[in-house]
């Protein structure tokens, strides 16, 4: 209870499923060892972070922001330059963490001072702005990023998969500097969202909330709106950062494509509205089911549109594409953004007392 | 205004504010010196004209339905694209006469592309307003949330119509070269979208300030309630408004895609960026600030390419910046929300 800051998932169906989720990301690397498997569970976690993080902005301050991408980029590249530049020692991480983190922070606080006074509508169309002129430069700037091809690099020693920490004969599998960095990324994505858990159920997540459901009597009552909303934002932009080194870590890559795209932007957006928002728990079950369809759904899609190229019906193989995939989770967006509001979470959820 | 007033006392005119009109003069005169060459400012000056026409034809109906209904349609990106794609319906089989030597078989070809893509994007508009944005009125989350949606929804859609390929589509042979004045050369497709984007301004304007229906229509931009407790539909209003924005949208995708001479469902999310910074600068719900909003943007990406390459990947944001530095919301403020 205590780790869980008094806001445990209530509901039997949701807890059983949170502790299945959990515990199959813990023991990935023992049940499934295969390289694939450990991705999607590697990716799964780092978003689940990243989720949570968008998940403090939309659902509990209720404002929209098309830069989450940008944190998350800025977290990716800062640790892919430093390792890039200084070579694969453990002081190049942390410069990356030195320098990304407060870049990320403070790049949150400028664009919250500058766009939050106005409304909700105004922020996003900044941030989306903003967001898409950091993707320009990124791509642009290859002296410093690499350009279109990113960024590649070594890993300290420890974490490189040739290092045996554990050899087959002591426990009957390795271990491995693999599988020691996906732990890292396992510990540090529970400890981001269990911290954004006490963040939404300190005093402060409450004025988050109150100012969500109407900002002139939160203010009346006090409360500088403004103010708020931009430390959120800050703490929002922070987490989606270390985030981002996470992926970097995990990948050993920093590039457009797997950390700053405007595809990753709504792939966020699907799974905090999928998952639930406003509640934290939503984040972990929308990007493990967001991820394992994106991994697993095309399968089952190229077989069904085979199938249905077979007997010769027209455009449902088109629709059935393995690649238009998004399409139909495009739907379940839309369906869920107005027939359930608060998400798979929600609906799993009895009601708060 | 004068046709309401002209029986009675005649209303105060709210003074004329000309500042942002002279915006755009004055950076292309500021330019002059800077570039040098007087033949590769003119060419410069017509290539930012032509392109901020098509960028406002696409961002009028955007800033329209925002002031009208407090609706932000981010799934505006989607018209653009449906336009483009359904254009090279008829485009793409009628080849032979686009690449003729003719300047009328060109335009058999071409006008009914253009409005079979106004056609399709109008209706599409409607379907869209009906069923997606008619629920969540009056709540701005949602509304982003679903537009959102539409937008993944149809681009989708158009990948899984069309597939994810470039199609080309070449230029019309008329429309292709340019005229020559001396050293001055002028690409007789950019003067084309110049002359297509102030007729849809002049008239968006006229219907605007001239006509009983947008009297209407600014009457409802400033207060909503008022109008409809005159007893006027504003929904129908809305909605027609809204199928009006969305048709000129498919315009500006169908003349967005002849330019590049290429059509893609990503010029949806790459041209709503721009479409979206443009609302911003000229202040939302005002036609004039989109108009003058567009022409900066364009002259800014134009000369700012030819003199700092570098610094263009970003000229928007900047600019973007140091307008809502002078007003912080945008050049002409025209709801109060």
């Amino acid at each position: 209870m205590m780790l869980l800051s008094g806001d445990p998932p209530r509901g039997r169906v949701l807890s059983a499923l949170l502790i299945v989720i959990v515990l199959a990301l813990a023991l990935t690397p023992f049940l499934f060892p295969g390289a694939k498997a450990m991705n999607v569970a590697a990716k799964i976690c780092i978003f689940a972070a990243l989720v949570a993080s968008y998940d403090l902005l939309l659902g509990y301050t209720g404002t929209v922001s098309f830069a989450h991408t940008m944190f998350y980029g800025i977290g990716s590249y800062a640790l892919a330059i430093a390792l890039y530049g200084m070579g694969p020692t453990w002081s190049a991480v942390a410069v990356g963490l030195v320098v990304g983190l407060p870049v990320a922070a403070m790049l949150a606080l400028g664009i919250g001072l500058f766009s939050l006074r106005v409304q909700a509508i105004f922020f996003a169309m900044i941030t989306l702005a903003v967001a898409s002129a950091f993707l320009v430069l990124a791509s642009q700037l290859s002296w410093l990023t690499g350009g279109e091809d990113g960024r590649s690099f070594r890993l300290p020693e420890l974490l490189r998969p040739g290092t045996v920490l554990l050899s087959k004969d002591t426990l009957g599998f390795e271990i491995n500097g693999r599988t020691l960095t996906y732990y890292i990324v396992f510990a540090a994505s529970g400890a981001m969202i269990l911290a954004l858990l006490r963040i939404v159920n300190s005093p402060f997540g409450r004025v988050l909330q109150a100012i969500r459901e109407n900002p002139f009597r939160a203010e009346a009552l006090g409360y500088r709106t403004v103010f708020h909303l931009t430390y959120a934002n800050c703490i929002s932009a922070l987490v989606a950062a270390c985030a981002g080194v996470l992926n970097a870590l995990w990948l050993r890559y920093a590039g457009p494509d797997t950390s700053l795209s405007f595809s990753i932007m709504i792939d966020i957006l699907l799974m905090v509205v999928i998952g639930g928002m406003g509640t934290i728990y939503g984040a972990i079950l929308g990007a493990t089911i967001f991820i394992l369809a994106q991994n697993y759904l095309q399968a089952l899609m190229g077989a069904a549109s085979r199938a249905a190229g077979e007997i010769g019906l027209p455009l449902l193989p088109g629709l059935l594409h393995p690649d238009r995939w998004l399409l139909w989770l495009g739907l379940l967006f839309i369906a869920s953004v107005y027939f359930f509001p608060t998400g798979i979470v929600g609906r799993l959820r009895a009601p708060a007392k | 205004m004068t046709d309401a007033t002209a029986g009675g006392e005649a209303l105060p005119k709210p003074p004329l504010d000309i500042v942002p009109l002279l915006l755009p003069v004055i950076l292309a005169l500021a330019m002059i010196p800077l570039i040098g060459s007087a033949s590769t400012w003119v060419t410069l000056t017509v290539a930012s004209l032509a392109m901020g026409m098509m960028i406002f034809i696409m961002a009028s109906g955007l800033t329209l339905v925002f002031g009208l209904m407090d609706v932000l349609n981010f799934g505006h990106g989607a018209f653009i694209a449906v336009g483009a794609y359904v254009a090279t319906l008829i485009l793409l089989p009628m080849a032979a006469w686009v690449q003729a030597d003719s300047l009328w078989q060109n335009l058999a070809a071409v006008t009914p592309a253009v409005l079979l893509a106004m056609a399709v994007t109008g209706a599409l508009g409607l379907v869209f307003e009906r069923v997606l944005i008619r629920p969540v009125y009056g709540q701005h989350l949602k509304q982003i949330l679903i537009t959102m949606g539409g937008l993944i929804v149809a681009e989708q859609g158009l990948y899984a119509l069309w597939g994810p390929q470039i199609i080309p589509l070449p230029l019309p042979a008329a429309l292709r070269g340019s005229f020559i004045f001396g050293d001055i050369a002028i690409a007789k497709y950019r003067l084309l979208a110049m002359l297509v984007g102030l007729t849809v301004f002049v008239v968006t304007m006229l219907v605007l300030n001239r006509t009983r229906l947008g009297l209407l229509i600014r009457a409802g931009v400033e207060n909503r309630e008022m109008v409809e407790a005159l007893g006027y539909r504003i929904r129908r209003l809305f909605l027609g408004v809204f199928m009006a924005g969305s048709a000129l949208a498919g315009l500006g995708g169908v003349m967005w895609s002849l330019y590049r001479e290429q059509v893609h469902a990503s010029i949806g999310n790459e041209l709503m960026i721009l479409v979206f910074i443009v609302v911003i600068i000229g202040g939302l719900g005002s036609v004039t600030g989109c108009f003058i909003g567009a022409v900066l943007v364009a002259m800014v990406a134009n000369y700012g390419g030819f003199l700092l390459p570098k610094l263009a990947l970003i000229s928007d944001i900047l600019l973007m910046v140091a307008i809502l530095m002078w007003r912080p919301r945008g050049l002409y403020a025209v709801t109060n929300r």
